[in-house]
């Protein structure tokens, strides 16, 4: 496998405060990578410094091509789906509308139409609830949306920021079942940020722990599993 | 009976002018967070081009069109050139561009043009219809608002550049996640405003005659009008547009001490109004204050 991107000295801040000090990892073409750490330990501000939501600075190589330089919906045309934690749904919108949004980038009506019904294959609830205002449903259901949203773009690389969070433990299989059949079906590749370490371990292929915006850690799962601290701290057994 | 019939139905036609400014501010204001004191003098200014192109002999209604599409342009390069660079920058910045913007709008129009009122035509004259009720060229304002009100509600319902346009007013850094160019999205708003500025101006000037402070009256009733609806909601300001029309003139045709020169302190009375006890107006959601 070769990288699809790969993150050299990646720095950001907020303000005057540096959150991520050097932050190298790798996301292989068509692998799921996982981002794990503590609360607080700049998982979330690393997709966003991907995307150019945060002042970043540092090499960031997409498919070969630098974006570190690019705004965020330039990030977002070269094919990267960010589904942010806290969703980043249009809560006044439909559910219908946000699939739209999702795709508007592309001029493939036809490849459009099927990739809603796609979507709608993966979460039934969403055909149900089509005409309804975003922020009327349910968090399960408006996570899925932002999943729904994020497949919209026919993405090459998925960000997804805690996709498990706050959902019933039947829901988070069934979005995780969805990541595994989008992997092995589809070209796209992954970066996971996840509490639920165990659950995105069995999917990844390649682990990096993350402590106070450095990597100090960076293996395959087993590698965590089988290490006795790394394992107690991250999957609590 | 007939009368206050009468009275409505031109108050409606005034206040298709005054929801047509509604609905520019709204539209700014919806993108940017901020009312747009110039938006009147930019109306005036189209209209003063319109006059001109009309004074060169192009025909009213190429005038008309071609008038909008410069007026839109020029919306757009105002964002791009004026207002991109204030991104994020306090009200109070924003405040004094504006008021830079109104007064370079309003003396650039004495200056080219001069001062003194100019009468414009009117494509649809001044013959009387419905027994008297309205005359045509009342009758031309409502019908001319109605479609372009039409022909906006399709674009931002059915097209994907009005969805893209929406998405980027209600939640801008999740249309930057969808890929949306949310700045080029405002000036489209800016555009769009300045455009509807333009039809306002052009429908009105055959009534109250062109100088350069010819919109100064019509913006704040189309405040009053924006106020009412809720500066939140297109379709509020249009229906506050219309109310505050009829409101004008009923009160100055039933309340004898409001007469003609209260009418404007009764628009501003509306707007206090409003903001005392309705905040968001009769059709805002109440905005929680973004930190
Ligand atoms: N908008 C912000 N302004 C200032 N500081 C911030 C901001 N967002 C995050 N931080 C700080 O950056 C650090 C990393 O935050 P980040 O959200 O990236 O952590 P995280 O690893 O995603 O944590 P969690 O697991 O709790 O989501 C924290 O110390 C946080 O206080
Ligand atoms: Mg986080």
């Amino acid at each position: 496998m070769t990288a699809l991107l790969s993150v050299k000295g990646l720095t950001a801040s907020y303000g005057d405060g540096q959150v991520l000090s050097g932050v190298d990892f790798e996301v292989q073409r068509g692998g799921v990578t996982v981002l794990l750490g503590a609360n607080g330990a700049g998982k979330t501000t690393t997709l966003r410094a991907l995307c150019g939501m945060v002042r970043r600075s540092g090499d960031i190589v997409l498919d070969g091509a630098p974006i570190q330089n690019l705004s965020t919906e330039g990030v977002v045309r070269l094919g990267v789906a960010h589904v942010p934690d806290g969703r980043g749904t249009f809560a006044q919108l439909t559910v219908d509308e946000n699939l739209q949004l999702g795709s508007i980038t592309r001029r493939d009506r036809r490849g459009i139409g099927e990739d809603v019904e796609r979507c709608f294959t993966y979460f039934p609830v969403l055909k149900e609830r089509r005409g309804q205002q975003a922020g009327t449903l349910s968090g399960g259901e408006q996570q899925m949306l932002a999943v729904a949203r994020a497949l919209m773009l026919r993405p090459k690389l998925m960000l997804l920021d805690e996709p498990s969070f706050g959902l019933a433990p039947m829901i988070v299989k069934q979005i995780f079942a969805i990541f595994r059949t989008l992997s092995e079906s589809t070209s796209v590749s992954m970066l996971i940020v996840e509490q639920n370490a165990a659950l995105a371990l069995e999917l990844a292929d390649h682990a990096y722990l993350l402590e106070t915006g450095r990597v100090v850690f960076s293996g395959r799962p087993d590698d965590i599993r089988n290490d006795p601290t790394l394992r107690r701290s991250y999957l609590g057994y | 009976m007939e009368l206050l019939l009468q009275q409505i139905l031109s108050g409606l036609a005034t206040g298709t002018i005054y929801a047509c400014m509604a609905l520019a501010v709204v539209m700014i204001y919806q993108a940017i967070g901020h009312l747009n004191f110039a938006q009147g003098e930019m109306a005036t200014f189209s209209t003063f081009v319109a006059w001109q192109l009309l004074a060169w002999g192009v025909p009213y209604w190429a005038a008309f069109v071609l008038t909008i599409a410069l007026s839109f342009v020029a919306g757009v390069l105002i964002e791009r050139v004026v207002f991109r660079p204030l991104h994020g920058a306090p009200a109070l910045s924003h405040i004094v561009v504006f008021i830079a913007l109104l007064a370079i709008f309003n003396n650039g129009a004495g200056f080219i043009w001069d001062f003194t009122i100019k009468s414009f035509p009117s494509p649809f004259g001044q013959t009387t219809m419905f027994g008297s009720m309205l005359n045509a060229h009342q009758a031309g304002m409502i019908v001319c608002t109605l479609v372009m009100l039409v022909l906006l509600y399709l674009f931002f319902s059915r097209t994907r550049l009005g969805l893209a346009m929406r998405a980027a007013a209600a939640n801008p850094e999740s249309a930057r996640l969808v890929g949306i160019r949310v700045g080029w999205m405002i000036a489209l708003g800016w555009g769009l405003a300045s455009a509807i500025g333009a039809v306002a101006g052009m429908l009105i000037a055959p009534i109250i005659f062109l100088e350069p402070n010819m919109m100064l009256g019509v913006l704040l009733y189309g405040f009053a009008g924006a106020v009412l609806g809720g500066l939140t909601s297109p379709v509020g300001a249009v229906v506050g547009g219309l109310v505050v029309g009829v409101v004008e003139n009923l009160a100055g045709t039933y309340v004898p001490v409001v007469g003609s020169e209260l009418k404007l302190t009764i628009a501003l009375s509306l707007i206090i109004l409003v903001l005392i006890f309705k905040p968001s107006g009769l059709f805002g959601r109440a905005v929680a204050k973004r930190v």
